[in-house]
């Protein structure tokens, strides 16, 4: 159950080795040209711009403090530190030379204007179902933003993943390229659905599984994957236990809206697409979106874990803790408080397959989403300072067994994997950056010191 | 030399709960709102965690969450024939210190004043005569009435999800309720909290003798709560860490539980933390405001203009701040001219302490978890036998057993050494104490200016307090002392010890944070510092928050009080000073 | 919706579009999975001959310690914490059950809070002029508590050599009441500082050793609480508050857990 960090290291590495050989066999080749969009007008661009908070394109593309879509921001990957690049309509560091079918060409085939091989830390093989009529829109409202000269970060990964012709050979195993296609076999709300899930909305990319090499395993699509130094993403799924199967259409629509429903709440990454993406969507998309998870499979042969392993003993220092640190919110019977403090029974989030997200919250503390609809951002406090790796998985375990939960057991060491992947800006701090309704617009409101005070400059005032 | 800044249209001097209120209701005019205040900035998450705060030693002994003395203090005496000495550490009263003031740390105790109250000099003369208020005291109506606060208070309420159970809607006396309080508009919004053992035992004392318990109105959840903002907050789950704490799990109403998070979504508001206003900035006629000097936490002064600005700090401070800025005339009370600083007053608390048979488990309580009568506040009995003024309330709060400050011991036992250990194990769980809270006259020899000796760290002078119990009231919290005594008979306890305030007022013991007046609201300019939309007199676009404005202090916690008459400035404000700025009350 | 499901055991994505036959990036399926099984299965098999062993121990396993029976002093020297592990013994004594100053290491929380922020008055206003002032103006003493207590004691034994020729310490248990008393009731003059604002301090500082959390050195073994009976600091009384009468019957618990002797470590 416990990832150990020297293993990550050494299948990174073998993987590696095994790719490198594939890839000389491979070449790439260019795709169609399809023809120029309409010119710009407002309405695309309004088009353009929800769609890029569809994308979620912002969480990536700006950086903690940086000017939004410059880039910079390291996108956390098995391999290392991949940066973002400057989106803005900068000529020269941007992609403000790029036509609309070169901007096309990166999304649908995940190449670049100079014919480079993009990561696939860029979700191309989500974004290449997109219709070409949104990536048009999509560059439209971009080439608005205000130009930023930066230039791009270089990116942090060994050296035998430096060199992106490699990447051809991931597209051989990894990548299906192609516009998303309407299935005449569903309602056009379950294909809307299906068009933003698994295209720009790209929910797959963290609640699927990944392999060693960072491909989707599209066999256990949506059973729930990794969402970057050590989050899991929970299945989305029809499962009971760790699916969304157990929600209503009405609760995936007012989750994604607001971070939070009467079973559950958004915590880390997804706090951070709520808060930028999801809580942005149409009403028409949300029910879209419901409609076609609510048709996801369950996963085959999912049966309850077995936990005879979890003895007497450790359940009752699991319990002990749970009573001593978390019935101020929960409650003694895990049931939370309606509507408030998420409940602990019968979550999915709570039972997921992997832990990681579960300890990270108790290690680290989290803030529920607050958008305009639901300002508050409630917030849970770490424990890590207080409770040792031990303690965490005891009580980990506690509530992953507690009240007819079930779930694989942790131990301590898997708490210290975590434990040393959690940085400053996953506790709940003054610095909600994370938590406003456009977190890049303004991202320290609440921390707004006189070192950056404007001087005085002429203005008018409606008192004056 | 200050640097000039970026003018914005409001500035609230302090971040608390009248800076709040303000705050969330300037802010929809769309005008820039910045608040200033001199602490940090705090919120449930990480300051006030459960992982953390329930910690007596460093908050409640060590004073975690107040003001420093060591930056800012006052100097006391008793007398005006007395040198006034520092206050060097906290005792009688504990002052905020970041945001949201002392709205973080208090009990959550949430009342509304009489309509008595607020005519109490027109009242108690006509009721009474003229005669029967002492020469010396200077009480006086505040130019305000109940009905035109009420709509307000019934905002408070709702803002913070108070539970309790009203005992007159619209004139309609309620059972279980209150039946002595004004007429509320709607009942509260939550249901009351459930009830310690001691306080059942009260209420069944106090109906044995033929008062009317009801359960007093507690800013502390009984359930989830959703506020008009769209603020959601949690139920209280009794762990009896209210007052001189921040709340761990969002169930006690504070700035950061009720509207911070609302403000958090609105642009034309910023607050910046650590900035510590000085002084008021005046243009050369000295009759307007051009904005606010400070000092951030590096020592640097910056000007910041602005096109009016709102005192929205602690009591005594706001006061303080009128006096270094020369705005108003300061009080003298040897020639009775001037107003800045006149009318301070305070409250008188006594208690009963009951010592029973049974467990009470005193550290399952909350902030507001009381049980209380209201026979004998303000003018709801009459007062010509007595020859006093005033009342107050008796209850019976269970607000938690935190063992170094809240265990009571019974008149006979040591005072140390085994007897004391014995004293403690036999007690701790097994008492109560039922509290009485006094209104306190305000006088003329009552009263704030600027000490002639002290400094603060700034080099401008501290504020001096002259202060003591006049025998007005004295006799009246005896009077309250002798009903809880009753009360606590009735209880059939082991024993009881009745604890009267008797002798000079003391900076020393902790008695209340409900510190008053020097800023006093009135229909008279020249017995008030701001008009009865707290507006400066002498300043048109300053206007005072606080319980600063009270002209004398009457038998509640004032917070309900001061918050109610933060909305309704907030309402004038927005709906006459904006669209015509200058005096809004013309003599 | 579940018929529809069991029509779809793959649980590839139904609505995924056509393969553009032209590309030379398509594959076959089944091609695909063979490369898949190509790289995967002897990469875990390296990995699992070799390094499954290898595991790292992280701070978090460790990060708390037990606190030792006699702490070094942190504060005090040797003479002033044998006089103030004395005094509490007096104030609140242990008698045969172990319950009092002593058995909770008073001692240990008051020389912590002196050498800490309170002991140097952090927190107080002390700039001068310094006059004596009447009682009711409190504290106007120019001392820090940290060097009243050392004043304080200095002059305690400098009264009880004078007076009974030995110091405190060495002054049986009765004696060093009646010294005690005359503090409170301020009839013992001390030299330099009024005994009772230094009985004030120490009798207030004692009963804090004593019922505050445990991790600042007193109340050590919950020693304190367990004899008034407080559970310790915890945030649900729901189910209990009204069960009038009822023994709370929970374990006790500070800060940092049931253990009441454990300590952040460094």
């Amino acid at each position: 159950m416990a990832t150990n960090p020297s293993r990550k290291v050494a299948l990174q590495l073998a993987g590696s080795l095994a790719l490198a050989w594939l890839v000389s066999a491979c070449t790439t080749s260019t795709p169609p040209t399809t023809k120029p969009t309409d010119s710009s007008n407002a309405a695309t661009v309004a088009r353009g711009k929800y769609l890029v908070r569809v994308g979620d394109c912002a969480s990536c593309h700006t950086a903690k403090g940086g000017k939004p879509f410059s880039g910079g921001f390291p996108v956390p990957t098995p391999f290392g530190k991949i940066y973002s690049v400057n989106i803005t309509p900068d000529r020269e560091t941007g992609i403000g030379n790029w036509t609309e079918q070169d901007f096309y060409k990166a999304m649908h085939t995940g190449i670049d204007a100079d014919g480079s091989h993009l990561y696939p830390a860029f979700p191309y093989p989500w974004f290449t179902k997109v219709s070409r009529a949104d990536d048009d829109a999509i560059k439209t409202y971009l080439d608005t933003l205000p130009p930023v000269h930066r230039e791009d970060t270089p990116n942090e990964l060994p050296w035998y993943l430096s060199w992106r012709e490699e990447l051809a050979g991931w597209n051989l195993m990894f990548f299906d390229k192609g516009e998303y296609q309407s299935d005449p076999h569903h309602s056009a709300a379950w294909n809307r659905g299906a068009y933003l899930v698994e295209g720009l909305g790209h929910c797959g990319a963290c609640h699927t599984p990944t392999n060693m090499l960072g491909g989707s395993k599209t066999s256990k699509r949506y059973q729930g994957g990794d969402a970057g130094r050590q989050w899991f993403a929970p299945g989305l799924g029809g499962n009971l236990r760790d699916g969304v199967g157990g929600w209503s259409s009405a609760e995936i629509v007012e989750y994604l809206e607001t971070g939070a429903n009467a079973k559950s709440a958004s915590a880390g990454p997804m706090t951070e697409v709520v808060m930028n993406s999801t809580q942005y969507f149409s009403d028409a998309d949300l029910q879209a979106i419901a409609v076609y998870l609510k048709d996801r499979p369950q996963a085959s042969s999912k049966s309850a874990p077995d936990t005879k392993a979890l003895g007497a003993d450790a359940l009752a220092r699991g319990e002990a803790l749970y009573i001593d640190n978390c019935t101020a919110c929960h409650m003694p019977d895990g049931r939370g408080l309606a509507r408030v403090f998420p409940p602990l029974t019968g979550s999915s989030a709570i039972q997921a397959d992997q832990a990681g997200t579960v300890i990270h919250v108790v290690l680290a503390g989290a803030r529920m989403a607050a958008p305009g609809s639901k300002p508050t951002g409630l917030a849970m406090p770490g424990f890590g300072w207080k409770l040792d790796d031990h303690e965490v998985a005891d009580v980990v375990n506690y509530i992953r067994h507690a009240w007819g939960n079930r779930a694989p057991l942790v131990d301590a060491d898997a708490v210290a994997a975590v434990r040393k992947n959690i940085l400053p800006e996953d506790r709940p701090s003054h610095d909600a950056t994370t938590v406003h309704a456009d977190a890049h617009a303004r991202p320290d409101m609440w921390n707004r010191r006189p070192n950056k005070l404007e001087p005085a400059q002429p203005s008018s005032s409606a008192l004056r | 030399m200050a640097t000039k800044l970026k003018p914005v249209d409001i500035v609230l001097v302090g971040f608390g709960w009248t800076a709040s209120i303000l705050a969330e209701k300037l802010t929809q005019t769309g005008l820039q709102v910045l608040a200033l205040e001199r602490g940090k900035f705090r919120d449930t998450v990480p300051d006030f965690a459960t992982t953390h705060i329930q910690d007596e030693l460093r908050y409640a002994v060590r004073d975690g969450l107040f003001q420093e003395p060591a930056r800012d203090t006052l100097t006391f005496r008793n007398s005006m024939d007395q040198t006034a000495l520092p206050m060097r550490h906290l005792g009688s009263f504990l002052p905020g210190v970041g945001v949201g003031g002392a709205g973080v740390h208090w009990n959550g105790q949430t009342w509304r004043f009489l309509p008595e109250d607020f005519v109490i000099r027109s009242h108690t003369e006509q009721r009474y005569g003229k005669g029967f208020i002492p020469a010396d005291m200077t009480i006086q109506d505040w130019g305000i009435t109940y009905a035109e606060l009420e709509p307000h208070y019934d905002q408070f309420d709702y803002l913070c999800g108070i539970s309790g159970q009203a005992g007159n809607i619209r004139g309609q006396i309620q059972p279980g309720g209150n039946p002595f309080e004004g007429p509320r508009q709607r009942g509260y919004p939550l249901p009351p909290l459930k009830r310690s053992y001691a306080t059942v035992l009260f209420d069944k004392a106090a109906n044995d003798i033929g008062f009317k318990p009801f359960p007093c109105p507690a800013a502390n959840t009984s359930a989830a709560y959703k506020n008009p903002l769209g603020v959601q907050m949690g139920a209280c789950t009794y762990c009896g860490y209210c007052e001189w704490f921040g709340c761990g799990n969002y169930s006690k109403a504070s700035p950061q539980t009720t509207v911070l998070p609302a403000l958090r979504q609105r642009d034309n508001f910023s607050y910046r933390a650590h900035c510590d206003v000085t002084r008021i900035n005046l243009d050369s006629t000295g009759k307007r405001a051009t904005g606010v000097t400070y000092v951030d936490e590096q020592g640097r002064q910056f000007e910041q203009p602005a096109s009016l600005v709102i005192c929205c700090a602690f009591a005594q401070h706001n006061v303080l701040l009128l006096l270094l800025s020369k705005i108003g005339q300061p009080y003298n009370p040897v020639t009775n001219t001037g107003v800045v600083g006149r009318n301070y007053a305070y409250q008188i608390t006594s208690a009963v302490d009951v010592f029973l048979d049974d467990i009470m488990n005193p550290f399952m309580g909350a902030g507001a978890l009381g049980q209380g009568i209201d026979e004998f506040n303000g003018d709801n009995f009459d007062h010509a036998p007595y020859g006093f003024i005033g009342g107050g309330y008796i209850a019976l709060w269970t607000t938690g057993g935190r063992p170094i400050l809240q265990h009571q011991l019974p008149a006979d036992a040591p005072k140390w050494g085994a007897g004391w250990k014995k004293a403690m194990a036999d007690n701790y769980l097994k008492s109560a104490s039922i509290a009485t809270h006094g209104s306190v006259m305000s006088y003329r020899t009552s009263y704030l200016d600027l000490d002639p000796t002290y400094h603060d760290i700034y080099g401008d002078p501290l504020l001096r307090l002259t202060f003591d119990f006049q025998p007005n009231e004295i006799k009246m919290s005896q009077f309250l002392t002798d009903k809880a005594t009753l009360i606590a008979q009735a209880m059939k306890p082991r024993s009881f010890h009745a604890k009267p305030r008797t002798g000079h007022y003391s900076i020393i013991p902790y008695q209340t944070t409900h510190n008053t007046g020097g800023c006093a609201m009135g229909a008279d300019p020249k017995t008030s510092v701001v008009n009865k939309y707290l507006q400066c007199w002498d300043v048109p676009n300053v206007f005072v928050m606080g319980s600063s404005v009270f002209p004398q202090n009457h038998g509640y916690n004032p917070t309900g009080t001061v918050a109610a008459l933060a909305f309704w400035a907030a309402d004038a404000i927005v709906n006459q000073y904006l669209k015509a700025p200058g005096p809004l009350v013309k003599v | 919706m579940r018929e529809k499901l069991g029509a779809t055991p793959n649980t590839r994505m139904q609505a995924a579009p056509p393969r553009e036959e032209e590309s030379t990036l398509s594959v076959s399926p089944t091609r695909r999975a063979l490369l898949k099984a190509t790289l995967l299965v002897p990469a875990a098999g390296f990995l699992g001959a070799g390094l499954l062993g290898c595991s790292t121990r992280d701070a978090g396993h460790a990060r708390f310690t037990s606190e030792e029976a006699e702490p070094t002093a942190l504060f005090f020297s040797a003479d002033e914490r044998a006089f103030v592990e004395a005094a509490t013994e007096r104030l609140i004594p242990d008698e045969e059950d172990g319950m009092g100053a002593k058995g909770a290491a008073v001692a240990v929380f008051i020389d912590r809070q002196l050498a800490g922020p309170y002991g140097h008055a952090y927190r107080w206003y002390m700039q001068g002029p310094w006059e004596n002032g009447i009682p009711q103006q409190g504290y106007q003493l120019k001392l820090t508590p940290g060097e009243l207590y050392q004043t304080a004691i200095r002059d305690v034994n400098a009264w009880c050599r004078k007076n009974h020729d030995k110091g405190f310490i060495a002054l049986s248990g009765s004696e060093q009441d009646d010294v005690l008393h005359g503090l409170e009731s301020g009839d013992i003059k001390l030299a330099d500082v009024p005994s009772k604002a230094f009985f004030t301090m120490l009798w207030e500082n004692t009963i804090e050793g004593f019922l505050a959390d445990p991790m600042y050195g007193g109340n050590r073994n919950f020693t304190g609480w367990k004899l008034v009976g407080f559970p310790g600091p915890r945030y649900n009384y729901v189910a209990e508050i009204e069960q009038y009468g009822k023994p709370y019957t929970k374990p006790t618990v500070g800060i940092l857990g049931r253990d009441p002797n454990r300590r952040m470590k460094g």
